[in-house]
């Protein structure tokens, strides 16, 4: 949750560049043939999709009933973790969103609204960002001073809510969500006919696109032998200047905080055609755990679509609240745990994807330190501890959770 | 002259139940009594010399606060009400439609009567001194009062007495519900003119077709308390009958809750069955065409009811007896004592039934009364009581509040309290165009006038203070008047109303009293609280529809980009299904109903909680209908049976 509301924060910011490094590309041709080459069977799916929303929701008028869209609740009581397939699955429970009632009434019209614009979107071949679709679907409804949406915390919901609704992706609703992340190492792809060799990709690394399925994004050439996903950044940065993907022929990724549902899936498709391992590397704290739990078996928000972005086998490298020891850290790496921390920490404990043995010892190791550590408190050891010590180690010694 | 006043007043005051302090006039009227000193004063011969009668306008002077002259502002409400309570009297009793005319007009600036010569018989020192004396504090200038009534009309020879002799009434003697009581207020009104501008009360008056109006200019001889007619004429009126009374006199108009329109608007509240023309001192008229054309029943005069009777009063009807036997007195004279009765009072005072009656005094006589007040007898005829009734307190309610929203009335049966049978009643209107945020409009009545000043140490006051009307959907203050567009009306009917103090402003606080006006007002507020509570609901419905209509078109707008179809036929289906799930009514909700508009308008459904209330309201008066020409007394054993009361 807190994750999109930095990424509903950052969304504005996060397009404009976007905007930006899709300009500078869009000097091949091939940009603007994508789109109607892409009103494909895809797109007439979810148009009939969004057509029989409409005409459900007319015929129930002129019936003189309730219009109403049944829709999968995705509260933490509506999601079960699937013990064999190792991902959060969101069950059959329904809410039943009805035009006329008083509670609900708003959140309907909403809902037609998006859909509407969906249609104008997928009709035009065009993609907008959430935030677009905020103020596409933006309004004054006519003699009062309210408007269809009042902020993007507003229309975000609505969006999965019609995902699910009609059981459309957000893609094929040709909605992107904000993105977030970067990516450098040994593999080339094929970006909608761009080829992008991610071993020259500088500093800053490719940008992952939100949307990374198959049909516009391929995977050229690959030899890596892993993935290492890091949740900072700064510790993106660090590893790059430092070689460390060279130096261990791997991939380097990052999403800046919370993944997001381009970085999930591309790590799935990944993990899945390359079928190579993949570390993650997050904070020792209640969040950070919480990255790795939604890498690797989905969140409840997006419990639906955990079969196209889960990644179970992903391995949990660190921070452990046991590298304290075994790295002989000081206690300058200590920030206390607040009470929050320490209350997420429970509720995590809780849950039945962390119910292993392993888990719970390692998530009580940090209830017991009564500290989290950032993995930038490496420094306190030298610069480049993460990157010739710390990593290395952890990968020689199989240290790691699964 | 001092002699009688001091006897009337005791009188007056023997009847009242919680027995008056005298005020401190009546004690140094007469005789200078002080506490005996060491050291002789005076002689009795030289006290003598200071001792004299004392004059009415000195009289008056001195006790104006108890006759409600107080103030310029009070008098001017005074005079209006004595004239106008007279006339209502005058009318009900001769079983006439009231119609009254009350013009105020301003004849000049403030001035108080010069010294005229001659010009009062008792004037011996300056009158203008006597004249600032009567007014009062406060700014005044001079008014003109007429009222004028279509009454039965006055015969001529007693016309003088009237309204120029104090202490002179047919009312005062009786037991009877009546609005004024005193007997002292419109000759008083007239004195205070006198006194205050020189000039004579002027009336008119015609007792029937083809016969003469009389116009008859009367001064009050202070000296004597007599009538001295200074003019006698005869003049053409076009009036069938009536009475037209005008006095000028020195005062001060006022608005607000204790003015002399507000004066009015009340007694329209409270006599839905009277006609009055309003012209104030602007020149601005207003009409009050009547409501109804039903005159309230006839008050039945009762006798004292032996749980009621005062010492005072009790010696006087023993002493009066003309060689009646105690007994003889109890049986006649009082109400609900049958010969056995009396011999049971008797025997509890420890008295010989045949003891002559005048011979009761001292310790036999405080025996008597104790064993009065001991013995079990019926209740009294409540007859004597005539409340306005449920329906037409709202019609008098509509008169004032036209534009209310919700009108309801509760009419308690009759009660006695100390003997006298009450009757207590109230009213409420609320809604519409009355002011939403300022404390609730309290009007309080006692046999149907209006009480304005001292509502904080009423009875009636307090009775809307003690609801809590936070139970009946109004908000009210910790301890204070319900805050809410609301106004109350208490009517008070009795034949004896205990007021706190001889002003006659409040009514006293006694428990039967008390807890009749709280069960009446908090009906009101229970039926008031059920139109609030459908009002709501209704409300709630109305935002729901609103709700509803406020997204159909954009609902419409977003199927019709889908689908292709026009926006106005997506709208229409929505449109025909809203009333499936709009609830117009106190019925279930219609979820999920089939087919299209079945429910009710809604500007009908509406009004159907309000007028459903009304309704269910009991029309009919529990009081009896209006009885009876010819035989009352005959008749009011037989109904006082049928409407005897456990006391």
């Amino acid at each position: 949750m807190a994750a999109k509301k930095t990424a509903t924060k950052t969304a504005k910011k996060q397009s404009d560049t976007v905007a930006t490094a899709g300009s500078s590309k869009s000097a091949s041709p091939s940009s603007s043939q994508r789109a109607s080459q892409k009103k494909s069977a895809v797109d007439a799916n979810t148009l009939s999709k969004i057509e029989k929303l409409a005409r459900q929701t007319l015929g129930e008028a002129t019936k003189g009933n309730n219009p109403a869209l049944d829709i999968r609740t995705r509260t933490l009581s509506n999601v079960s973790f699937n013990e064999k397939k190792k991902i959060i699955e969101l069950g059959d429970r329904t809410q039943s969103r009805e035009f006329f009632n008083t509670g609900m009434v708003r959140k309907f019209m909403q809902t037609m609204l998006v859909a509407s614009k969906c249609k104008n979107l997928i009709d035009e071949g065009k993609t907008v960002s959430i935030r677009q679709m905020y103020y596409l679907s933006k309004h004054n409804l006519p003699g009062s001073n309210e408007n269809t949406f009042e902020d993007q915390n507003e229309s975000d919901p609505i969006i999965e809510d019609l995902e699910v609704g009609i059981d459309a992706l957000r893609e094929e609703l040709h909605l992107f969500a904000t993105r977030k992340g970067s990516v450098v190492g040994r593999m080339v792809i094929d970006d909608s006919g761009d080829r992008i060799d991610l071993a020259r990709m500088g500093r800053g690394g490719w940008s992952i696109p939100s949307i990374v399925e198959p049909e516009v994004l391929k995977f050229v050439e690959y030899k890596a032998d892993f993935i290492l996903f890091v949740e900072k950044d700064a510790v993106f940065t660090r590893l790059n200047e430092d070689g460390f993907w060279r130096k261990n022929n791997c991939i380097l990724m990052t999403s800046m905080g919370q993944a997001t549902r381009g970085a999930r899936r591309l790590l799935q498709r990944i993990s899945q055609e390359l079928k190579i391992p993949i570390y993650v590397l997050v904070d020792n704290d209640p969040w950070g755990l919480y990255i790795y739990s939604v890498l690797k078996q989905g969140s409840i928000n997006l419990a639906y679509e955990s079969m196209r972005m889960a990644v179970p086998g992903v391995r949990f490298l660190g921070m452990s609240a046991f590298d304290y020891d075994k790295f002989k850290l000081t206690p300058a790496v200590q920030i206390k745990l607040k009470q929050e921390d320490v209350t997420r920490a429970e509720q995590m404990k809780a849950y039945p994807w962390f119910k292993d043995k392993k888990w719970q010892r390692e998530i009580q190791g940090l209830l017991d330190n009564k500290f989290k550590m950032e993995v930038d408190g490496f420094l306190t050891k030298s610069i480049s501890f993460i990157t010739e010590e710390y990593i290395p180690k952890k990968l020689r010694d199989k240290d790691y959770l699964q | 002259m001092a002699k009688s006043k001091q006897k009337n007043a005791r009188a007056h005051a023997a009847g009242a139940p919680p027995e008056p302090p005298l005020p401190p006039e009546f004690k140094t009227l007469a005789v200078d009594d002080e506490p005996a000193p060491p050291k002789r004063r005076a002689t009795a011969e030289s006290m003598a010399t200071r001792q004299r009668d004392i004059s009415v306008s000195e009289f008056f002077t001195k006790n104006r606060h108890l006759l409600g002259f107080d103030n310029p502002a009070k008098a001017l409400l005074t005079t209006v009400k004595e004239a106008v309570d007279n006339s209502l009297d005058a009318c009900e009793e001769a079983g006439i439609l009231p119609e009254l005319y009350v013009e105020i007009r301003e004849t000049s600036a403030a001035q108080l009567a010069q010294v005229k010569p001659g010009a009062g018989k008792g004037g011996k020192g300056g009158k203008a001194s006597e004249a600032e004396a009567a007014v009062g504090p406060g700014p005044a200038s001079r008014f003109r009062v007429i009222v004028e009534d279509n009454g039965p009309g006055i015969v001529k020879a007693q016309i003088p007495k009237i309204f120029a002799k104090l202490l002179y009434g047919s009312k005062f003697h009786r037991l009877k519900q009546s609005r004024g009581q005193q007997g002292i207020g419109i000759s008083a009104a007239g004195l205070y003119g006198q006194l205050t501008t020189g000039k004579p009360v002027l009336i008119t008056s015609k007792t029937g077709k083809g016969r003469p109006a009389f116009q008859i200019q009367l001064r009050i001889d202070t000296k004597h308390n007599q009538p001295d007619v200074v003019g006698d004429t005869t003049v053409e009126w076009p009036k069938e009958h009536g009475t037209r009374v005008e006095i000028e006199l020195v005062a001060a108009y006022r608005g607000g809750r204790t003015g002399v329109q507000e004066y009015l608007e009340q007694t329209v509240v409270a006599n839905p069955h009277l006609a009055l023309t309003y012209v104030n001192p602007k020149g601005e008229r207003a009409e009050f065409p009547r409501v109804t054309s039903e005159l309230p029943r006839e008050a039945q005069e009762i006798k004292p009811h032996p749980h009621g009777v005062e010492l005072g009063m009790l010696h006087t009807m023993l002493s009066d007896s003309e060689g009646k036997t105690v007994k003889q007195v109890l049986v006649d004279d009082f109400s609900r004592i049958s010969p056995a009765v009396a011999a049971e009072v008797c025997r509890i005072a420890k008295m010989n039934v045949s003891t002559p009656a005048e011979k009761v005094v001292g310790d036999d006589l405080e025996r008597l009364h104790k064993a009065l007040g001991l013995v079990k007898v019926m209740a009294p005829s409540a007859t004597a009581v005539v409340p306005i009734g449920e329906s037409l307190l709202i019609a008098g309610l509509k008169r004032r509040y036209q534009k209310a929203e919700f009108y309801i009335s509760m009419t308690r049966p009759p009660s006695v309290y100390r003997g006298n049978p009450f009757v207590v009643e109230a009213g409420l209107a609320f809604g519409g165009d009355l002011p939403v945020d300022e404390p609730a409009d309290i009007m309080r009545f006692a046999n149907r006038v209006p009480l304005q000043y001292q509502p904080k140490a009423c009875a009636i006051s307090e009775s809307v203070y003690l609801t809590n009307w936070r139970g009946y959907e109004v908000q009210q203050p910790k301890g204070g008047l319900p805050v809410a567009p609301m106004a109350i009306a208490v009517h008070l009917a009795s034949v004896w109303v205990p007021f706190t103090s001889e002003a006659k402003e409040a009514v006293a606080h006694y428990d039967e009293l008390l807890r009749e006006m709280k069960l009446a007002v908090q009906e009101c507020g229970r039926k008031l609280a059920a139109h609030i509570r459908a009002r709501a609901h209704l409300e709630r419905d109305a935002k729901r529809r609103s709700m509803f209509e406020k997204y159909i078109p954009e609902v419409a707008q977003s199927i019709s980009d889908i689908l292709g179809v026009p926006k106005d036929k997506a709208e229409q289906s929505f449109y025909a299904a809203l009333p499936n799930f709009v609830r117009f009514t106190d019925e279930g909700p219609a979820n999920g109903g089939n087919g299209g508009g079945g429910a009710p308008p809604g500007a009908a459904a509406a009004k159907t909680p309000a007028a459903k209330t009304l309704a269910a309201k009991p029309a009919p008066d529990p009081t009896p209908p209006p009885p009876i020409k010819g035989k009352p007394k005959a008749r009011a054993g037989k109904r006082g049976e049928q409407l005897s009361l456990t006391e």
